[in-house]
């Protein structure tokens, strides 16, 4: 998802503002005179097999706010959509209608849902919607609607046979499409197709070891096929990390894979693992491979393993969150420094450790970002 | 003749030892972030030539009349935008607020009718008139409407009628779809959580299921996807760990891997956030993400942690303003994603957002203040108001209106939401 207004359920790339100067003129020219044809294309309200309906124009009340320039050809589709909506109408020319007004806004779910409705009520050929569908994701992969809508289709047609290879052709274009991802583990999960798919996402990982997407289907289908508890999983998987690592050991996603698969069982508890780790920091000085190595030191005092010198992965924790506050991750010399904190705080000598170099805290329940009000 | 500005932290000599290793391996993630950071440096260098003196500044101005035109009209550029009409109303109302701009009365009266259009005779709030109930815009249109805070936009919703369209979206899962007959996402969850705390509709049974449903999109990374099983995303993260924050459940996370992740998503070189791991930069994550910290510094406080930071999210507070204020602003108003992006009302409001959590540590009692540049550039604080009396809680508005005036408006037809909450049967759903 990377544009970001999608989330609200919209897409919303690349606009610009027009001066309301600008949209005075068009709108004068406009009136002088009718023209029912422009370039062939001819208005719904125009047309005689709609002379029947009264097309209904939007009402936006007497003063409007965040009004929309709409073009002439965005209300005539719009304003005949209502008149549909409004009449319940099932028919072939409802369903040609909201074509055309997916084409003008493929974001509205109102016409999609109507759509539907339609597919159902007039029993349409739903491998013809697939084709349809198909075409409009390809134009527009990063849309909400598209992608249900499709989700819609196969399974009224229980056919999930061209999903995989389909996500894979969008995935080509854009390795991270969320929508994609979510489409291709939904078919995944509900038609129980997990062959090939380890295969799959090591191609990807061939091609971007970087594609953070393809690390977490990585864990995806693990996950739902053999699991992580059975010790030869888990060992193939931390020695393809690592092997990743070692290609880029700058890459954060093959090291919060290492952790996140590792996390249950133990960071410590892995044998070898600090050694392999330890070895790798003569290469390269990666501030992932020092934050690796706190997560273990910690592993290590959390679970008061035997295996460790409590007192060296302490002092050796402290030392590589100053470190980082410090030198190699000072973006993030905060969040260091408050983990340095809780590890005296849990594991240290017992004096208590303050905040900062900041004035001593005020009484507790102020250091809440929150409140409860004065009475009014 | 302005005095010397303290230095800028992408100004520093040792800043470029923060650009992104490839380990001379290229992918198109590698490539893709070094072009952005060329052009974040391309910034960088036009702005040292030009500002010598002069500190960064948050362009008012500009952005007060971009703000105050589009809450009129809009090109039809925005015609992808005609099913999410109310949320161009929050966005932009919540960007004034936050500049501290007032909204005209009469402005403010034509926002609650158009409002009152979108409105769905079975409840919730749609697009635009005419369309269907949707989460997204019910809960746009609710903050916008909290905004305004006059007694005319309280009466606009149907509060009865909100709580049965919140029940015709529940699945049996404890998620929500966002719209009848639509899809299934951890906004949804938010969504509703949101407006019905506002409004205070919930009932015993509303989120049953709810939070254990949030808790399964906790993955791998310590985010959350939009759905169990999805990439750990910065918009999902918030949405999922605000709404059980609401829902009171927010100690059922493990905040330790949320806390790691979510820190790990500021750019080291150019200072805001990302929303995935191994993407680029993006000025709408200034909310969703550095938004995250504000909240688990209360949940972690909650849980007796002591060695929380008494002046300072856990994030670097300074980095971001740099990357909103120098990357995020268009001249001519508005604010955008990254360099060489079109401004847009959504990305105003996150920058801005994210703006203010970055200047503003605390809360009434307790405040820390780092303001990045001029003074003037200080916006709205936004925190978060949690009083028990009240049940209102705003992750994105803010309640403490600067009027007292406004303040007891508010307040009184809260008390009002609160009496007509006894007119509602609680019927077995």
């Amino acid at each position: 998802m990377s544009s970001v207004e999608e989330i609200s359920n919209s897409v919303a790339e690349d606009l610009e503002e027009d001066g309301v100067e600008e949209e005075n003129t068009v709108e004068e020219a406009e009136m002088e005179y009718e023209e029912p044809v422009k370039g062939g294309y001819i208005f719904y309200r125009d047309r005689k097999e709609w002379a029947d309906l009264e097309p209904v124009p939007q009402d936006d009340g007497p003063n409007p706010v965040v009004k929309i320039a709409y073009s002439e050809k965005f209300t005539d589709v719009f304003d005949m959509f209502r008149a549909l909506l409004q009449n319940d109408e099932k028919s072939e020319r409802a369903f040609a209608l909201t074509t055309e007004a997916i084409d003008l806004n493929a974001a509205n779910y109102t016409v999609w849902h109507y759509r539907r409705v339609l597919l159902q009520a007039l029993d349409k050929d739903l491998r013809e919607e697939m084709k349809y569908i198909t075409a409009i994701i390809e134009d527009q992969p990063k849309n909400y609607q598209v992608w249900h809508h499709r989700r819609m289709v196969v399974e009224w047609l229980n056919d999930p046979s061209e999903e995989l290879q389909f996500v894979a052709e969008i995935l080509s274009q854009d390795a991270k499409n969320y929508h994609a991802w979510q489409h291709r583990q939904w078919v995944m999960q509900e038609y129980k197709l997990w062959d090939g798919e380890l295969e799959y996402v090591e191609e990807l990982l061939e091609e971007d070891v970087r594609n953070n997407s393809a690390w977490n289907q990585r864990h995806f289908v693990i996950n739902h096929t053999s699991g992580y508890s059975d010790s030869s999983i888990l060992d193939r998987e931390v020695q393809y990390t690592l092997k990743q690592i070692k290609k880029a050991p700058h890459n954060e996603s093959a090291w919060n894979y290492l952790n996140g698969i590792l996390q249950d069982g133990g960071l410590s508890s892995f044998p070898g693992l600090l050694e392999q780790v330890t070895e790798l920091q003569d290469t390269c000085s990666s501030p992932y491979l020092t934050a690796f190595l706190v997560d273990l030191y910690e592993d290590a005092l959390e679970t008061n393993s035997s295996s460790y010198d409590q007192q060296e992965m302490f002092n050796k924790a402290l030392e590589l969150c100053k470190f980082l506050a410090e030198e190699k991750d000072t973006i993030r010399r905060e969040y260091w420094n408050y983990v340095s904190r809780s590890l005296q705080n849990t594991y240290g000598s017992g004096d208590p450790v303050s905040a900062s170099s900041d004035p001593p805290p005020p009484p507790s329940s102020s250091q809440l970002p929150d409140m409860e009000p004065s009475d009014p | 003749m302005e005095e010397a500005s303290p230095p800028l932290r992408c100004f520093s000599e040792s800043h470029s030892s923060e650009l992104f290793s490839d380990d001379g391996v290229q992918t198109v993630t590698s490539r893709e972030q070094r072009k952005v950071e060329r052009s974040i440096q391309e910034v960088y260098s036009v702005y040292q030539q030009i500002h010598t003196s002069s500190q960064p500044t948050l362009l008012r101005e500009q952005h007060y009349h971009y703000l105050k035109k589009g809450l009129r009209h809009l090109s039809d550029a925005y015609e992808c935008l005609d099913a999410s009409r109310p949320w161009l109303c929050y966005w932009i109302l919540h960007s004034l607020e936050l500049l501290e701009e007032p909204v005209p009365a009469a402005v403010a009266s034509d926002v609650c009718q158009f409002l009152a259009r979108c409105q769905s005779p079975t409840g919730g709030f749609s697009g635009g008139p005419c369309q269907h109930a949707h989460l997204a815009p019910t809960y746009a249109a609710v903050n916008a409407l909290c905004i305004l805070g006059t007694e005319e936009a309280y009466k606009v919703i149907n509060r009865e009628k909100l709580l049965d369209f919140l029940y015709s979206v529940k699945q049996p899962d404890g998620s929500f779809v966002m719209h009848v007959g639509g899809e299934v996402d951890v906004r949804s969850a938010y969504c509703a959580a949101s407006v019905a705390s506002l409004t205070n509709i919930i009932t015993p049974t509303l989120f049953d299921g709810t939070h254990n449903w949030i808790l399964s999109c906790q993955n791998w990374e310590g985010g959350l996807g939009g759905v169990p099983g999805l990439e750990a995303h910065g918009g999902y993260t918030f949405c999922g760990t605000a709404a059980l924050v609401i829902l009171g459940k927010e100690h059922m996370l493990d905040l330790k891997t949320l806390l790691r992740w979510v820190t790990s998503r500021q750019m080291r070189f150019e200072g805001g956030f990302q929303g995935r791991c191994n993407k680029l930069v993006d000025g709408c994550y200034s909310f969703w993400q550095a938004g995250l910290l504000p909240l688990l510094h209360r949940a972690l406080f909650k849980e007796g942690d002591s060695t929380l930071s008494v002046s300072s999210w856990m994030f670097e507070r300074k980095a971001l303003q740099e990357y909103i204020l120098l990357c995020c602003q268009n001249p001519g108003g508005g604010l955008l994603d990254k360099p060489g992006k079109s401004r847009d009302f959504y990305h105003t409001c996150y920058c801005l957002s994210g703006l203010s959590i970055a200047q503003h540590f605390g809360n009434k009692d307790l405040h820390n203040e780092l303001i990045l540049g001029r003074d003037e550039n200080r916006l709205l604080n936004v925190f978060i108001f949690l009083p028990s009396r009240h049940q209102l809680i705003q992750f994105t508005t803010s309640a403490q209106r600067r009027s007292p005036k406004r303040l007891n408006i508010s307040t009184g037809c809260l008390f009002q939401f609160r009496q007509n909450l006894h007119q509602v049967q609680w019927t077995s759903h």
